[in-house]
Protein backbone atom coordinates (compact mmCIF):
# COMPACT_ATOMS: atom_id res chain seq x y z
CA UNK A 1 0.00 0.00 0.00
CA UNK A 2 1.48 3.31 -1.04
CA UNK A 3 3.18 5.66 1.39
CA UNK A 4 1.05 5.90 4.52
CA UNK A 5 2.18 5.22 8.02
CA UNK A 6 -0.22 2.75 9.54
CA UNK A 7 -2.64 4.35 11.95
CA UNK A 8 -3.60 1.90 14.63
CA UNK A 9 -4.70 4.51 17.14
CA UNK A 10 -8.39 5.22 17.21
CA UNK A 11 -7.93 8.97 16.73
CA UNK A 12 -6.99 10.28 13.34
CA UNK A 13 -4.84 13.31 12.68
CA UNK A 14 -6.84 15.25 10.12
CA UNK A 15 -4.22 17.98 9.81
CA UNK A 16 -1.65 15.39 8.81
CA UNK A 17 -4.03 13.53 6.49
CA UNK A 18 -4.79 16.79 4.65
CA UNK A 19 -1.25 16.76 3.36
CA UNK A 20 -2.21 13.72 1.29
CA UNK A 21 -4.78 15.83 -0.60
CA UNK A 22 -3.32 18.15 -3.26
CA UNK A 23 -6.60 20.04 -3.57
CA UNK A 24 -6.10 21.63 -0.17
CA UNK A 25 -3.15 23.56 -1.60
CA UNK A 26 -5.61 25.38 -3.86
CA UNK A 27 -6.52 28.93 -2.88
CA UNK A 28 -9.75 30.72 -3.77
CA UNK A 29 -9.59 34.48 -3.31
CA UNK A 30 -6.25 33.85 -1.61
CA UNK A 31 -7.82 31.63 1.02
CA UNK A 32 -7.78 27.85 1.38
CA UNK A 33 -11.21 26.37 0.73
CA UNK A 34 -13.12 25.04 3.71
CA UNK A 35 -14.52 22.05 1.85
CA UNK A 36 -17.69 21.03 3.68
CA UNK A 37 -19.37 19.11 0.86
CA UNK A 38 -17.90 15.64 1.23
CA UNK A 39 -21.32 13.97 1.34
CA UNK A 40 -21.71 15.00 -2.32
CA UNK A 41 -18.24 13.79 -3.23
CA UNK A 42 -14.92 13.49 -1.44
CA UNK A 43 -11.53 14.87 -2.40
CA UNK A 44 -8.82 12.50 -3.60
CA UNK A 45 -5.54 11.65 -1.87
CA UNK A 46 -2.23 11.48 -3.71
CA UNK A 47 -2.07 7.74 -2.99
CA UNK A 48 -5.15 7.11 -5.15
CA UNK A 49 -4.09 9.56 -7.87
CA UNK A 50 -0.59 8.05 -8.00
CA UNK A 51 -1.95 4.53 -8.15
CA UNK A 52 -4.18 5.32 -11.12
CA UNK A 53 -1.39 7.10 -12.94
CA UNK A 54 1.01 4.21 -12.32
CA UNK A 55 -1.63 1.78 -13.56
CA UNK A 56 -2.01 3.69 -16.83
CA UNK A 57 1.75 4.06 -17.20
CA UNK A 58 2.82 0.50 -16.42
CA UNK A 59 -0.07 -1.93 -16.34
CA UNK A 60 -2.77 -0.79 -18.74
CA UNK A 61 -4.53 -2.87 -21.38
CA UNK A 62 -8.06 -4.16 -21.70
CA UNK A 63 -8.94 -6.75 -19.10
CA UNK A 64 -9.66 -10.49 -19.40
CA UNK A 65 -8.88 -12.81 -22.33
CA UNK A 66 -5.63 -11.02 -23.17
CA UNK A 67 -2.81 -13.44 -23.91
CA UNK A 68 0.01 -10.95 -23.46
CA UNK A 69 1.54 -9.96 -20.13
CA UNK A 70 0.33 -6.36 -20.07
CA UNK A 71 -3.25 -7.62 -20.27
CA UNK A 72 -2.49 -10.00 -17.44
CA UNK A 73 -1.26 -7.12 -15.29
CA UNK A 74 -4.35 -5.06 -16.09
CA UNK A 75 -6.62 -7.99 -15.23
CA UNK A 76 -4.75 -8.54 -12.00
CA UNK A 77 -5.18 -4.84 -11.13
CA UNK A 78 -8.89 -4.93 -11.89
CA UNK A 79 -9.59 -8.25 -10.14
CA UNK A 80 -7.37 -7.25 -7.23
CA UNK A 81 -9.59 -4.22 -6.73
CA UNK A 82 -12.61 -6.53 -6.71
CA UNK A 83 -11.02 -8.64 -3.94
CA UNK A 84 -10.24 -5.48 -1.97
CA UNK A 85 -13.84 -4.26 -2.23
CA UNK A 86 -15.17 -7.74 -1.33
CA UNK A 87 -13.09 -7.87 1.81
CA UNK A 88 -13.99 -4.24 2.69
CA UNK A 89 -17.67 -5.21 2.66
CA UNK A 90 -17.04 -8.63 4.24
CA UNK A 91 -18.63 -10.29 1.22
CA UNK A 92 -18.48 -14.10 1.38
CA UNK A 93 -17.00 -14.20 -2.13
CA UNK A 94 -15.57 -11.71 -4.62
CA UNK A 95 -17.80 -13.34 -7.23
CA UNK A 96 -20.65 -11.51 -5.51
CA UNK A 97 -19.09 -8.11 -6.22
CA UNK A 98 -20.29 -6.55 -9.48
CA UNK A 99 -18.54 -3.38 -10.60
CA UNK A 100 -21.00 -0.76 -11.79
CA UNK A 101 -20.81 2.83 -12.94
CA UNK A 102 -22.12 4.10 -9.59
CA UNK A 103 -24.24 3.13 -6.59
CA UNK A 104 -27.19 4.41 -8.63
CA UNK A 105 -26.45 1.97 -11.43
CA UNK A 106 -26.06 -0.82 -8.89
CA UNK A 107 -29.60 -0.15 -7.62
CA UNK A 108 -30.95 0.13 -11.16
CA UNK A 109 -29.38 -3.26 -11.88
CA UNK A 110 -31.38 -4.83 -9.05
CA UNK A 111 -34.55 -2.90 -9.85
CA UNK A 112 -34.49 -4.00 -13.50
CA UNK A 113 -32.88 -7.43 -13.37
CA UNK A 114 -34.65 -8.63 -10.23
CA UNK A 115 -37.69 -6.36 -10.17
CA UNK A 116 -39.00 -6.88 -13.71
CA UNK A 117 -39.02 -10.67 -13.25
CA UNK A 118 -40.28 -10.82 -9.68
CA UNK A 119 -42.79 -8.01 -9.18
CA UNK A 120 -46.40 -7.82 -10.22
CA UNK A 121 -49.87 -6.66 -9.16
CA UNK A 122 -50.54 -7.32 -5.47
CA UNK A 123 -46.85 -6.97 -4.61
CA UNK A 124 -45.41 -4.04 -2.71
CA UNK A 125 -42.14 -2.18 -2.96
CA UNK A 126 -41.36 -0.37 0.30
CA UNK A 127 -38.93 2.54 0.45
CA UNK A 128 -38.54 5.32 3.01
CA UNK A 129 -39.39 8.99 3.16
CA UNK A 130 -35.72 9.94 3.51
CA UNK A 131 -34.47 7.91 0.56
CA UNK A 132 -32.06 9.44 -1.94
CA UNK A 133 -33.64 9.57 -5.40
CA UNK A 134 -31.17 6.84 -6.44
CA UNK A 135 -32.96 4.28 -4.27
CA UNK A 136 -36.40 5.82 -4.78
CA UNK A 137 -36.96 6.62 -8.45
CA UNK A 138 -35.81 3.23 -9.87
CA UNK A 139 -38.23 1.43 -7.53
CA UNK A 140 -41.08 3.83 -8.19
CA UNK A 141 -40.56 3.31 -11.92
CA UNK A 142 -40.25 -0.51 -11.81
CA UNK A 143 -43.25 -0.76 -9.45
CA UNK A 144 -45.25 1.27 -11.94
CA UNK A 145 -44.11 -0.87 -14.87
CA UNK A 146 -44.90 -4.15 -13.15
CA UNK A 147 -48.15 -3.05 -11.52
CA UNK A 148 -46.71 -3.45 -8.02
CA UNK A 149 -47.66 -1.02 -5.26
CA UNK A 150 -45.21 1.54 -3.92
CA UNK A 151 -45.23 2.42 -0.21
CA UNK A 152 -43.00 4.50 2.01
CA UNK A 153 -41.99 4.23 5.64
CA UNK A 154 -42.57 7.67 7.16
CA UNK A 155 -40.10 9.50 9.40
CA UNK A 156 -40.74 11.30 12.67
CA UNK A 157 -39.82 14.93 13.35
CA UNK A 158 -36.30 13.88 14.33
CA UNK A 159 -35.77 12.27 10.94
CA UNK A 160 -35.92 8.71 12.29
CA UNK A 161 -37.87 5.95 10.54
CA UNK A 162 -41.23 5.15 12.13
CA UNK A 163 -41.02 1.39 12.28
CA UNK A 164 -44.46 1.12 13.85
CA UNK A 165 -45.83 1.81 10.37
CA UNK A 166 -44.51 -1.54 9.13
CA UNK A 167 -47.43 -3.70 10.23
CA UNK A 168 -49.91 -1.46 8.44
CA UNK A 169 -47.84 -1.61 5.26
CA UNK A 170 -47.62 -5.42 5.45
CA UNK A 171 -51.42 -5.65 5.52
CA UNK A 172 -51.68 -3.83 2.20
CA UNK A 173 -50.04 -6.45 0.00
CA UNK A 174 -47.15 -8.86 -0.51
CA UNK A 175 -44.04 -6.97 0.47
CA UNK A 176 -41.41 -8.10 -2.06
CA UNK A 177 -38.75 -5.38 -1.82
CA UNK A 178 -37.59 -3.20 1.07
CA UNK A 179 -35.10 -0.52 0.04
CA UNK A 180 -33.36 1.86 2.42
CA UNK A 181 -30.18 3.87 2.73
CA UNK A 182 -27.97 2.92 5.65
CA UNK A 183 -27.10 6.60 6.17
CA UNK A 184 -29.34 9.42 4.95
CA UNK A 185 -27.37 11.75 2.68
CA UNK A 186 -29.46 14.74 3.76
CA UNK A 187 -29.95 14.28 7.50
CA UNK A 188 -27.11 11.92 8.27
CA UNK A 189 -29.53 9.59 10.08
CA UNK A 190 -28.12 6.12 10.64
CA UNK A 191 -31.03 3.87 9.77
CA UNK A 192 -31.91 0.57 11.52
CA UNK A 193 -31.22 -1.51 8.42
CA UNK A 194 -30.65 -4.73 10.39
CA UNK A 195 -34.18 -4.49 11.83
CA UNK A 196 -35.65 -3.67 8.42
CA UNK A 197 -33.82 -6.61 6.87
CA UNK A 198 -35.27 -8.93 9.50
CA UNK A 199 -38.75 -7.60 8.82
CA UNK A 200 -38.23 -7.81 5.06
CA UNK A 201 -37.22 -11.46 5.28
CA UNK A 202 -40.18 -12.25 7.54
CA UNK A 203 -42.37 -10.89 4.70
CA UNK A 204 -40.48 -12.94 2.10
CA UNK A 205 -39.02 -9.74 0.65
CA UNK A 206 -35.49 -8.84 -0.44
CA UNK A 207 -33.60 -6.11 1.42
CA UNK A 208 -31.79 -3.61 -0.79
CA UNK A 209 -29.38 -1.28 0.99
CA UNK A 210 -27.97 1.91 -0.46
CA UNK A 211 -24.70 2.18 1.45
CA UNK A 212 -23.22 4.95 -0.72
CA UNK A 213 -23.30 7.40 2.17
CA UNK A 214 -22.47 4.84 4.85
CA UNK A 215 -19.45 2.98 3.47
CA UNK A 216 -17.12 6.01 3.72
CA UNK A 217 -17.99 6.56 7.36
CA UNK A 218 -18.50 3.31 9.17
CA UNK A 219 -17.91 -0.40 8.74
CA UNK A 220 -20.39 -1.90 6.28
CA UNK A 221 -20.54 -5.66 6.80
CA UNK A 222 -23.01 -7.05 4.28
CA UNK A 223 -23.41 -10.28 6.25
CA UNK A 224 -24.03 -8.56 9.58
CA UNK A 225 -26.58 -6.23 7.94
CA UNK A 226 -28.56 -9.24 6.79
CA UNK A 227 -29.12 -7.53 3.44
CA UNK A 228 -29.58 -9.17 0.06
CA UNK A 229 -28.13 -6.37 -2.05
CA UNK A 230 -25.81 -3.53 -1.04
CA UNK A 231 -24.77 -0.66 -3.30
CA UNK A 232 -21.63 1.42 -2.74
CA UNK A 233 -19.85 4.16 -4.59
CA UNK A 234 -16.14 4.94 -4.98
CA UNK A 235 -16.19 8.72 -5.25
CA UNK A 236 -17.69 9.18 -1.80
CA UNK A 237 -14.74 7.42 -0.15
CA UNK A 238 -11.76 9.16 -1.75
CA UNK A 239 -11.86 7.15 -4.99
CA UNK A 240 -12.55 8.23 -8.56
CA UNK A 241 -16.06 8.88 -9.86
CA UNK A 242 -17.49 6.61 -12.56
CA UNK A 243 -17.33 3.42 -10.54
CA UNK A 244 -19.33 1.77 -7.81
CA UNK A 245 -20.14 -1.75 -6.78
CA UNK A 246 -23.09 -3.98 -6.09
CA UNK A 247 -22.84 -6.81 -3.63
CA UNK A 248 -25.60 -9.40 -3.99
CA UNK A 249 -26.28 -12.78 -2.45
CA UNK A 250 -24.98 -15.36 -4.85
CA UNK A 251 -28.17 -17.39 -5.23
CA UNK A 252 -30.11 -14.24 -6.10
CA UNK A 253 -27.50 -13.02 -8.58
CA UNK A 254 -27.33 -16.50 -10.15
CA UNK A 255 -31.09 -16.59 -10.66
CA UNK A 256 -31.32 -13.08 -12.11
CA UNK A 257 -31.53 -12.16 -15.77
CA UNK A 258 -28.73 -9.97 -17.11
CA UNK A 259 -29.08 -6.19 -16.97
CA UNK A 260 -26.78 -4.93 -19.73
CA UNK A 261 -25.92 -7.22 -22.61
CA UNK A 262 -22.96 -7.37 -24.96
CA UNK A 263 -19.33 -8.36 -24.79
CA UNK A 264 -17.69 -9.72 -21.66
CA UNK A 265 -20.93 -10.94 -20.12
CA UNK A 266 -21.33 -13.95 -22.44
CA UNK A 267 -20.11 -17.54 -22.36
CA UNK A 268 -20.90 -18.36 -25.96
CA UNK A 269 -22.80 -16.55 -28.68
CA UNK A 270 -24.53 -18.25 -31.57
CA UNK A 271 -26.96 -17.06 -34.20
CA UNK A 272 -29.78 -18.82 -32.39
CA UNK A 273 -28.77 -18.60 -28.77
CA UNK A 274 -26.38 -16.93 -26.32
CA UNK A 275 -25.34 -18.26 -22.94
CA UNK A 276 -24.19 -15.95 -20.23
CA UNK A 277 -20.95 -15.79 -18.33
CA UNK A 278 -20.53 -16.77 -14.69
CA UNK A 279 -20.72 -14.29 -11.84
CA UNK A 280 -19.82 -11.50 -11.64
CA UNK A 281 -19.10 -11.08 -15.37
CA UNK A 282 -22.71 -11.82 -16.31
CA UNK A 283 -23.46 -8.31 -15.04
CA UNK A 284 -20.42 -6.53 -16.46
CA UNK A 285 -21.13 -6.04 -20.16
CA UNK A 286 -18.62 -4.01 -22.14
CA UNK A 287 -15.18 -2.74 -21.22
CA UNK A 288 -15.41 -1.69 -17.58
CA UNK A 289 -13.93 1.40 -15.94
CA UNK A 290 -10.61 -0.36 -15.43
CA UNK A 291 -8.33 2.30 -13.97
CA UNK A 292 -11.24 3.62 -11.92
CA UNK A 293 -11.69 0.17 -10.39
CA UNK A 294 -8.00 0.16 -9.51
CA UNK A 295 -8.43 3.64 -8.00
CA UNK A 296 -11.50 2.45 -6.11
CA UNK A 297 -9.46 -0.40 -4.63
CA UNK A 298 -6.69 1.99 -3.70
CA UNK A 299 -9.19 4.35 -2.03
CA UNK A 300 -10.65 1.47 -0.02
CA UNK A 301 -7.12 0.64 1.14
CA UNK A 302 -6.53 4.28 2.05
CA UNK A 303 -9.67 4.70 4.18
CA UNK A 304 -9.19 1.26 5.73
CA UNK A 305 -5.69 2.21 6.75
CA UNK A 306 -6.93 5.42 8.33
CA UNK A 307 -9.51 3.22 9.99
CA UNK A 308 -13.29 3.43 9.73
CA UNK A 309 -13.71 3.50 13.51
CA UNK A 310 -11.36 6.47 13.69
CA UNK A 311 -13.19 8.18 10.81
CA UNK A 312 -16.54 7.65 12.50
CA UNK A 313 -15.26 9.09 15.78
CA UNK A 314 -13.63 12.03 14.02
CA UNK A 315 -16.81 12.93 12.14
CA UNK A 316 -18.83 12.51 15.26
CA UNK A 317 -16.66 15.09 17.05
CA UNK A 318 -17.08 17.55 14.15
CA UNK A 319 -20.85 17.02 14.11
CA UNK A 320 -21.03 17.65 17.84
CA UNK A 321 -18.95 20.80 17.48
CA UNK A 322 -21.16 22.04 14.63
CA UNK A 323 -24.48 21.21 16.24
CA UNK A 324 -23.60 22.73 19.60
CA UNK A 325 -22.39 25.93 17.88
CA UNK A 326 -25.55 26.12 15.74
CA UNK A 327 -27.74 25.38 18.75
CA UNK A 328 -26.70 28.73 20.18
CA UNK A 329 -27.98 30.59 17.13
CA UNK A 330 -31.75 30.93 17.49
CA UNK A 331 -32.05 31.88 13.80
CA UNK A 332 -30.77 28.47 12.70
CA UNK A 333 -32.83 25.29 12.65
CA UNK A 334 -30.94 22.02 12.38
CA UNK A 335 -32.79 19.07 10.84
CA UNK A 336 -32.43 15.45 11.85
CA UNK A 337 -31.40 13.34 14.82
CA UNK A 338 -28.98 14.15 17.68
CA UNK A 339 -25.24 13.82 16.99
CA UNK A 340 -24.89 10.26 18.30
CA UNK A 341 -27.48 9.03 15.80
CA UNK A 342 -25.95 10.52 12.68
CA UNK A 343 -22.94 10.38 10.36
CA UNK A 344 -20.91 13.49 9.44
CA UNK A 345 -23.76 15.48 7.93
CA UNK A 346 -25.60 18.57 9.25
CA UNK A 347 -28.50 20.03 7.25
CA UNK A 348 -29.98 23.29 8.45
CA UNK A 349 -32.15 26.28 7.64
CA UNK A 350 -31.18 29.89 8.24
CA UNK A 351 -34.38 31.69 9.15
CA UNK A 352 -35.72 33.82 6.32
CA UNK A 353 -32.71 33.32 4.06
CA UNK A 354 -32.80 31.10 1.00
CA UNK A 355 -30.24 28.25 1.11
CA UNK A 356 -28.83 29.40 -2.24
CA UNK A 357 -28.02 32.75 -0.69
CA UNK A 358 -26.52 31.09 2.36
CA UNK A 359 -24.26 28.98 0.15
CA UNK A 360 -23.41 31.94 -2.10
CA UNK A 361 -22.30 34.16 0.76
CA UNK A 362 -20.39 31.28 2.37
CA UNK A 363 -18.67 30.75 -0.99
CA UNK A 364 -17.56 34.39 -0.91
CA UNK A 365 -15.89 33.44 2.39
CA UNK A 366 -14.23 30.41 0.80
CA UNK A 367 -16.57 27.90 2.43
CA UNK A 368 -18.03 25.17 0.22
CA UNK A 369 -21.38 23.81 1.35
CA UNK A 370 -24.29 22.37 -0.61
CA UNK A 371 -27.65 24.07 -0.93
CA UNK A 372 -30.61 22.37 -2.51
CA UNK A 373 -32.85 19.35 -2.16
CA UNK A 374 -29.90 16.90 -2.05
CA UNK A 375 -31.78 14.50 -4.35
CA UNK A 376 -34.35 13.94 -1.60
CA UNK A 377 -37.42 15.89 -2.73
CA UNK A 378 -39.92 13.72 -0.80
CA UNK A 379 -37.89 14.41 2.35
CA UNK A 380 -37.86 18.16 1.61
CA UNK A 381 -41.64 18.02 1.31
CA UNK A 382 -41.82 16.23 4.68
CA UNK A 383 -39.61 18.90 6.28
CA UNK A 384 -41.73 21.61 4.67
CA UNK A 385 -38.83 23.32 2.87
CA UNK A 386 -37.80 23.65 -0.78
CA UNK A 387 -34.16 23.19 0.08
CA UNK A 388 -31.68 23.11 2.95
CA UNK A 389 -28.07 24.09 3.44
CA UNK A 390 -25.86 21.10 4.21
CA UNK A 391 -22.39 20.90 5.71
CA UNK A 392 -20.71 17.51 5.57
CA UNK A 393 -17.37 16.23 6.77
CA UNK A 394 -14.77 13.63 6.04
CA UNK A 395 -11.50 12.37 7.41
CA UNK A 396 -9.67 15.52 6.27
CA UNK A 397 -12.16 17.98 7.80
CA UNK A 398 -10.80 20.03 10.70
CA UNK A 399 -12.40 21.94 13.60
CA UNK A 400 -11.08 25.24 12.14
CA UNK A 401 -13.38 24.69 9.15
CA UNK A 402 -16.37 24.38 11.46
CA UNK A 403 -15.31 27.66 13.09
CA UNK A 404 -15.11 29.29 9.65
CA UNK A 405 -18.59 27.95 8.87
CA UNK A 406 -20.05 29.44 12.03
CA UNK A 407 -18.33 32.81 11.43
CA UNK A 408 -19.56 32.67 7.82
CA UNK A 409 -23.12 32.10 8.98
CA UNK A 410 -22.89 35.22 11.13
CA UNK A 411 -21.90 37.12 7.95
CA UNK A 412 -24.85 35.60 6.12
CA UNK A 413 -27.14 36.80 8.88
CA UNK A 414 -25.57 40.27 8.87
CA UNK A 415 -25.86 40.63 5.06
CA UNK A 416 -29.34 39.26 4.55
CA UNK A 417 -31.04 38.73 7.88
CA UNK B 1 -12.26 39.35 -5.28
CA UNK B 2 -12.06 42.64 -7.20
CA UNK B 3 -13.38 45.93 -5.90
CA UNK B 4 -15.90 45.95 -8.74
CA UNK B 5 -17.26 42.58 -7.71
CA UNK B 6 -17.56 43.76 -4.11
CA UNK B 7 -19.53 46.77 -5.35
CA UNK B 8 -21.82 44.59 -7.45
CA UNK B 9 -22.46 42.35 -4.47
CA UNK B 10 -23.56 45.35 -2.45
CA UNK B 11 -25.86 46.53 -5.25
CA UNK B 12 -27.47 43.08 -5.42
CA UNK B 13 -28.05 43.00 -1.67
CA UNK B 14 -29.51 46.49 -1.85
CA UNK B 15 -31.99 45.49 -4.57
CA UNK B 16 -32.89 42.38 -2.55
CA UNK B 17 -33.52 44.29 0.65
CA UNK B 18 -35.21 47.29 -1.00
CA UNK B 19 -36.67 46.02 -4.27
CA UNK B 20 -37.60 48.65 -6.89
CA UNK B 21 -41.08 48.61 -8.41
CA UNK B 22 -42.29 46.16 -5.83
CA UNK B 23 -45.99 45.34 -5.77
CA UNK B 24 -48.34 44.33 -8.55
CA UNK B 25 -49.95 47.06 -10.66
CA UNK B 26 -53.72 47.45 -10.44
CA UNK B 27 -55.01 47.74 -13.06
CA UNK B 28 -52.50 46.12 -15.38
CA UNK B 29 -52.46 45.20 -19.06
CA UNK B 30 -50.31 42.09 -18.78
CA UNK B 31 -49.33 39.69 -16.06
CA UNK B 32 -47.47 36.38 -15.73
CA UNK B 33 -46.16 34.24 -12.95
CA UNK B 34 -43.38 31.68 -12.87
CA UNK B 35 -41.65 29.36 -10.45
CA UNK B 36 -38.38 27.59 -10.33
CA UNK B 37 -39.61 24.58 -8.34
CA UNK B 38 -36.15 23.14 -7.75
CA UNK B 39 -35.12 26.00 -5.51
CA UNK B 40 -38.51 27.47 -4.73
CA UNK B 41 -38.14 30.87 -6.41
CA UNK B 42 -41.39 32.58 -7.44
CA UNK B 43 -41.91 35.75 -9.43
CA UNK B 44 -45.05 37.51 -10.70
CA UNK B 45 -44.61 40.47 -13.08
CA UNK B 46 -47.36 42.92 -14.07
CA UNK B 47 -47.10 45.50 -16.86
CA UNK B 48 -49.01 48.60 -17.88
CA UNK B 49 -48.55 49.95 -21.40
CA UNK B 50 -48.55 53.59 -22.41
CA UNK B 51 -48.56 54.79 -26.01
CA UNK B 52 -48.56 51.74 -28.36
CA UNK B 53 -46.58 48.98 -26.79
CA UNK B 54 -44.29 51.14 -24.66
CA UNK B 55 -43.95 49.77 -21.14
CA UNK B 56 -45.11 52.64 -18.99
CA UNK B 57 -44.95 50.89 -15.66
CA UNK B 58 -44.01 47.51 -14.31
CA UNK B 59 -44.40 45.98 -10.87
CA UNK B 60 -43.43 42.62 -9.42
CA UNK B 61 -43.87 40.40 -6.43
CA UNK B 62 -42.12 37.24 -5.49
CA UNK B 63 -40.13 35.27 -3.02
CA UNK B 64 -37.03 33.19 -3.16
CA UNK B 65 -33.29 33.68 -3.22
CA UNK B 66 -31.63 37.09 -3.33
CA UNK B 67 -30.41 36.65 -6.91
CA UNK B 68 -33.90 35.90 -8.27
CA UNK B 69 -35.52 38.83 -6.47
CA UNK B 70 -32.70 41.36 -6.97
CA UNK B 71 -32.41 40.48 -10.65
CA UNK B 72 -36.14 41.04 -11.14
CA UNK B 73 -35.89 44.35 -9.31
CA UNK B 74 -33.02 45.46 -11.58
CA UNK B 75 -34.97 44.27 -14.60
CA UNK B 76 -37.96 46.47 -13.79
CA UNK B 77 -35.70 49.54 -13.81
CA UNK B 78 -34.16 48.47 -17.12
CA UNK B 79 -37.35 47.92 -19.10
CA UNK B 80 -39.46 50.93 -18.22
CA UNK B 81 -39.93 53.14 -21.27
CA UNK B 82 -38.95 50.42 -23.73
CA UNK B 83 -41.35 48.78 -26.16
CA UNK B 84 -42.61 45.22 -25.69
CA UNK B 85 -40.75 44.05 -28.80
CA UNK B 86 -37.51 45.65 -27.61
CA UNK B 87 -37.80 43.81 -24.32
CA UNK B 88 -38.84 40.55 -25.97
CA UNK B 89 -35.59 40.54 -27.95
CA UNK B 90 -33.48 41.96 -25.16
CA UNK B 91 -30.43 39.72 -24.78
CA UNK B 92 -30.09 38.09 -21.40
CA UNK B 93 -26.54 39.43 -21.18
CA UNK B 94 -27.88 42.95 -20.74
CA UNK B 95 -29.44 41.88 -17.45
CA UNK B 96 -26.48 39.69 -16.51
CA UNK B 97 -24.12 42.66 -17.06
CA UNK B 98 -26.28 44.63 -14.67
CA UNK B 99 -26.00 41.87 -12.08
CA UNK B 100 -22.28 41.92 -12.66
CA UNK B 101 -21.06 38.98 -10.61
CA UNK B 102 -20.21 35.63 -12.17
CA UNK B 103 -23.04 33.13 -11.77
CA UNK B 104 -22.92 29.37 -11.92
CA UNK B 105 -25.46 27.66 -14.23
CA UNK B 106 -27.67 26.89 -11.22
CA UNK B 107 -27.79 30.56 -10.23
CA UNK B 108 -28.36 31.67 -13.84
CA UNK B 109 -31.81 30.09 -13.69
CA UNK B 110 -32.55 32.19 -10.61
CA UNK B 111 -31.22 35.35 -12.24
CA UNK B 112 -33.23 34.91 -15.44
CA UNK B 113 -36.55 33.89 -13.91
CA UNK B 114 -37.96 37.44 -13.84
CA UNK B 115 -36.88 38.22 -17.40
CA UNK B 116 -38.51 35.04 -18.68
CA UNK B 117 -41.73 35.73 -16.81
CA UNK B 118 -41.85 39.30 -18.16
CA UNK B 119 -41.36 38.05 -21.72
CA UNK B 120 -44.22 35.59 -21.22
CA UNK B 121 -46.47 38.43 -20.03
CA UNK B 122 -45.56 40.47 -23.12
CA UNK B 123 -46.11 37.47 -25.37
CA UNK B 124 -49.61 36.97 -24.00
CA UNK B 125 -50.77 40.51 -24.68
CA UNK B 126 -48.58 41.67 -27.56
CA UNK B 127 -47.70 38.39 -29.27
CA UNK B 128 -43.97 39.06 -28.96
CA UNK B 129 -41.56 36.08 -29.04
CA UNK B 130 -41.37 33.76 -26.02
CA UNK B 131 -38.20 33.76 -23.92
CA UNK B 132 -35.39 31.78 -25.49
CA UNK B 133 -33.04 32.00 -22.52
CA UNK B 134 -34.78 29.07 -20.89
CA UNK B 135 -33.97 27.01 -23.98
CA UNK B 136 -34.21 23.29 -23.42
CA UNK B 137 -34.37 23.70 -19.66
CA UNK B 138 -37.76 25.41 -19.86
CA UNK B 139 -39.22 22.23 -18.38
CA UNK B 140 -37.78 23.25 -15.04
CA UNK B 141 -39.73 26.49 -14.98
CA UNK B 142 -43.46 26.30 -14.43
CA UNK B 143 -45.66 29.12 -15.63
CA UNK B 144 -49.12 30.05 -14.61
Amino acid sequence: MAGMASTVTSVLDAHRLRQDFPVFEELVDGKPVAFLDSAASTQKPRQVLDRMRAFYEHEYANVHRGVYRLAERATEGYEGARRTVASFLNAPSEKEIVFTRSATEAINLVAYAWGLDNLGPGDLVVITELEHHSNFVPWQYIAHRTGAGFRHIPIDDQGELQLDALDGIAREGNVKVVANNLVSNTLGTINPVEKLAEWAHAQGAIMVVDAAQAAPHRVVDVQALGADFVAVSSHKLCGPSGIGALWGRRELLEAMSPFNLGGEMIRSVGLERTTFNELPYKFEAGTPAIAEAVGFGSAVEYVSEVGLDAIERHEHALVEQTMSALDELPWIRVFGPPPERRAGIVSFDVEGIHPHDVAQILDWEGIAVRAGHHCTQPLMARLGVAATTRASFYLYSIPEEVERLVAGLHKVKASLG
Amino acid sequence: MSEFEQLYREVILDHYKAPRNHGLLEPHDAIAEGQNPLCGDEVTVSVRFGEGDVIEDVGFEGRGCAISQAATSMLTDLVKGRTASEVATMPKDELLDEIGIPLTPVRLKCALLGLGVLKVALHRTKGTPLPEEWGTSSGEITLS
